[in-house]
């Protein structure tokens, strides 16, 4: 009787047992599989980028004389001539006029495949013409056909001709949304906290602000598209697609991130540390701004890069505000037409040539590369200055 | 200027104290008083002008406003020269200028809201004018013509949002099977199961999940998973389109994976240790306390986790735009293409439509319902944290 009961039971230990690991396999397999996405994710980027930062090259004699400047494309072998980038053509009678030294004389130089040979080398292409292919074989064998490093893609701008696009106007496009953004969003966003934090009576006045600031922090980025063009560009005439409608609509998108975080340091400082203030007779602003503000300033800096790195990869609403205009040639001011990379990126993904698809993951890696610095940039700031008190 | 306010106030406060009389303030802080009053007349008047002309109004030329500022910065000057005394509680004034600085700046944040209100609404309006409320929110045909010509009135448009909402719905629901047991079992294992270090390093690597850009995550299942949604199920002998709803469906989950697990992780952890060792204390197993006494304590913070993941689903834009269709399509079939509200807006909105042509005003009208759902949900959960909060502490 007793035995049996004692089997019943540990046969139903085992079972509770069992539940017990299947959970945790499951608990444990749901990390995994979240983190396989991420890796899984990264590979896939890195197998598409990794060949855009690389270009075929081909070593070239060009002729320089009067006639190749009219006619740039008989200023190489005529074999060679369908092998090299348009983009090429198009810019050498400027260089020529550059410079005139190398009028009359024949250089041998290394010159950018186009496109179509360049994928074909990369294996992202099956097929081009065969009297091509037979004239690579041979270059490639004299050692006259190489991967050089592809600085063209950082140092130009969009462009028509794959070969030729880069990401330098998006880079600077990109630098004069997050200044303006910067130069908004920090000033109120800090003084929004400041005053929320240590200023505000609690009252129903204070709690609508706060939980508005709560609300605007999930609010869809596309609304704030909406707003951007309905206020500041039909209302107040910003220049549609400039880096100041942008800077504008995305500083209101990052406030409630600066609140947010500005609040949770002010929050971190100690009250000894105020009343230590107030006690040597300091008023209530000079506490601020000569203890609490200088104590939780890291915290806030570290809040303000990861609202900036937010920022900066938000892409919703700037095509609302028009900001995925066509942009060779990098912008001069905050109210010039500008793109940013998130916006470069898109527009490459709907090009229909395999080399945009390798130039938009390369793009890709570029902005995760720098996000990824400015948010270390961040956790270091935090480990570094972090005070425990 | 107000460098000049400042010296002339700090000046007269020294001569003051040099007569032996106490000053209630530091010099400095006359000094500071007397530029504020100089300054902001001056920035005012400039500011007012400013907002005139952006308004279209009749504005008086730039040297008159310039002259009129000076006129209005020295009056300022004047006024605060004289009331410089010993006795004139400087540093409380400036207290309260400063006060009302920071009250104004956390204005800001409502007034963005109400900006976003009212430019939503007003377009919305126009709209509404136009197509009826009802045809809107019951049609089931969505067919904008577009209409180039003046005076050409689309009269056959038909703005019927139904299966707008559905391909919103069923992508936010995809999404949602991805995001929340993934999520929420990833949260549990790390608040309950997950040693230090584990905890310390998985953190981070989820956060990585969420800070990707929506832009990356839209190419990533444009090229990647949509051809392989379509491979998969002609495995089936299924047809798939490349447009599908499953491909974005599942990257957006994906992407509300961390949003889920750190709201739910927060929420786990709030529950009072007192309550596991309990149910430990009468032979649980970590399991069943999870199951019976942590996750229902648990349940109103973790439901308002998964509403926050529903708004950020429905108002997420890159991903669809990029890997979903265009063409309104009402269907319960995941592999055929949708279309979702934000496609709509931003399609309506990156045309070459004139700015008061139905369609490009349709985009407001999404909007606003889109708003309302989203502002809707986004205040339960954040009301619901709230409370939960309140309750354990």
């Amino acid at each position: 009787m007793f035995r049996e009961n004692n089997t019943q039971r540990s046969a139903l230990m085992r079972r509770r047992y069992r539940a017990e690991k299947r959970f945790k396999a499951y608990c444990i397999s749901a990390l995994g599989l979240a983190l396989l996405f991420l890796v899984l994710f990264f590979a896939d980027m890195i197998s598409q980028g990794h060949s855009a930062f690389k270009q075929t090259e081909l070593l070239v004699d060009v002729v320089y004389n009067e006639e190749t400047l009219d006619l740039p494309q008989d200023a190489v072998p005529e074999d060679v001539y369908p092998l090299i980038s348009r983009a090429w053509f198009r810019d050498m009678p400027r260089k020529l006029k550059n410079n005139p030294a190398l009028m009359g004389t024949t250089q041998q130089e290394w010159v950018p495949a186009n496109a179509d040979v360049d994928q074909f080398r990369k294996g992202n292409r099956d097929q081009i013409d065969e009297d091509e292919q037979a004239v690579l074989k041979q270059m490639e064998a004299q050692g006259k056909a190489e991967f050089k490093f592809n600085t063209t893609f950082f140092t130009n701008g969009d462009s028509k001709i794959p070969t030729n696009a880069g990401l330098w106007s998006a880079f600077v496009g990109s630098f004069y949304v997050m200044l303006v953004t910067l130069l908004i969003s920090f000033p109120i966003g800090v003084m929004t906290a400041i005053y929320l934090e240590e200023f505000a009576p609690d009252n129903r006045l204070t709690q609508g602000i706060e939980i508005n600031i709560n609300n605007l922090a999930a609010v869809p980025s596309i609304l704030f598209g909406l707003l951007g063009l309905a206020i500041f560009i039909n209302f107040f005439g910003v220049p549609r697609s400039s880096a100041l409608a942008g800077g504008l609509t995305l500083s209101l998108m990052t406030l409630p991130v600066i609140i947010i975080s500005t609040r949770a340091a002010l929050r971190a400082v100690p009250q000894n540390i105020r009343h230590g203030a107030l006690a040597v007779g300091a008023s209530r602003w000079q506490s601020v701004r000569d203890h609490v503000l200088p104590a939780s300033l890291p915290g806030i800096l570290t809040g303000t890069i990861i609202g900036i790195a937010q920022a900066m990869g938000e892409t919703a609403p700037l095509l609302i505000i028009g900001m995925i205009a066509y942009i060779p040639e990098a912008p001069d001011g905050i109210t010039q037409a500008a793109t940013v990379l998130p916006a470069q990126i898109f527009t490459w993904a709907g090009m229909p040539e395999r080399a945009y698809v390798e130039r938009t993951a390369a793009a890709i890696l570029v902005l995760l590369g720098l996000l990824i610095f400015m948010n270390s940039v961040a956790v270091y700031l935090r480990h570094k200055f972090e005070r425990r008190w | 200027m107000a460098a000049i306010a400042f010296y002339l106030g700090r000046r007269k406060a020294l001569l003051c104290g040099a007569g032996g009389v106490r000053l209630h303030s530091r010099p400095q802080q006359y000094g500071t008083y007397v530029a504020v009053w100089m300054a902001v007349p001056a920035l005012g008047i400039a500011f007012i002008a400013a907002a005139a002309s952006l308004l279209h109004l009749d504005v008086p030329s730039a040297p008159f406003v310039f002259a009129f500022s000076l006129a209005g910065a020295a009056v300022g000057l004047i006024y605060a020269l004289r009331k410089v005394e010993p006795t004139m509680r400087a540093r409380t004034a400036i207290e309260r200028f400063i006060r009302f600085l920071l009250f104004g700046a956390s204005l800001i944040s409502i007034l963005t809201t109400l900006g976003i209100i009212a430019s939503i609404l007003f377009e919305a309006l126009k709209f509404f004018d136009q197509v009826s409320l009802w045809s809107f929110l019951t049609g089931t045909t969505w067919s904008p013509v577009a209409t180039y010509r003046e005076g050409q009135q689309a009269a056959d448009s038909l703005f019927g949002s139904v299966p707008l909402f559905a391909g919103t719905f069923m992508i936010t629901l995809i999404a949602m099977c991805v995001a929340i047991p993934v999520g929420l079992l990833s949260a549990i294992y790390m608040a309950e199961y997950a040693p230090y270090r584990v905890r310390i390093a998985a953190k981070p690597m989820l956060e990585i999940l969420a800070g990707i850009p929506t832009v990356v995550y839209g190419f990533f299942a444009a090229i990647t998973v949509s051809p392989l949604v379509v491979e998969a199920a002609e495995a089936f002998g299924l047809d798939a389109s490349y447009t599908n709803a499953l491909a974005p469906g599942l990257v957006m989950g994906i992407m509300i994976i961390p949003f889920i697990s750190s709201l739910s992780d927060d929420v786990i952890n709030a529950v009072p240790n007192s309550l596991r060792e309990g149910a430990y204390a009468l032979g649980a197993t970590k399991s069943e306390t999870i199951k019976h006494i942590i996750l229902p304590a648990a349940f109103p913070g973790i439901m308002a986790a998964a509403l926050l993941g529903v708004s950020r689903a429905l108002g997420e834009t890159m991903i669809v735009v990029m890997a979903a269709g265009l063409r309104a399509n009402l269907t319960a079939n995941p592999l055929e293409d949708m279309t979702t509200v934000t496609v709509r807006i931003v399609d309506a909105l990156t045309g070459d439509q004139s700015f008061d042509s139905p369609e490009t005003l349709s985009a407001f009208a999404l909007g606003l319902v889109l708003f309302v759902v989203t502002l809707t949900l986004n205040l339960v959960s954040i009301v619901v944290i709230r409370k939960f909060r309140q309750n354990y502490e």
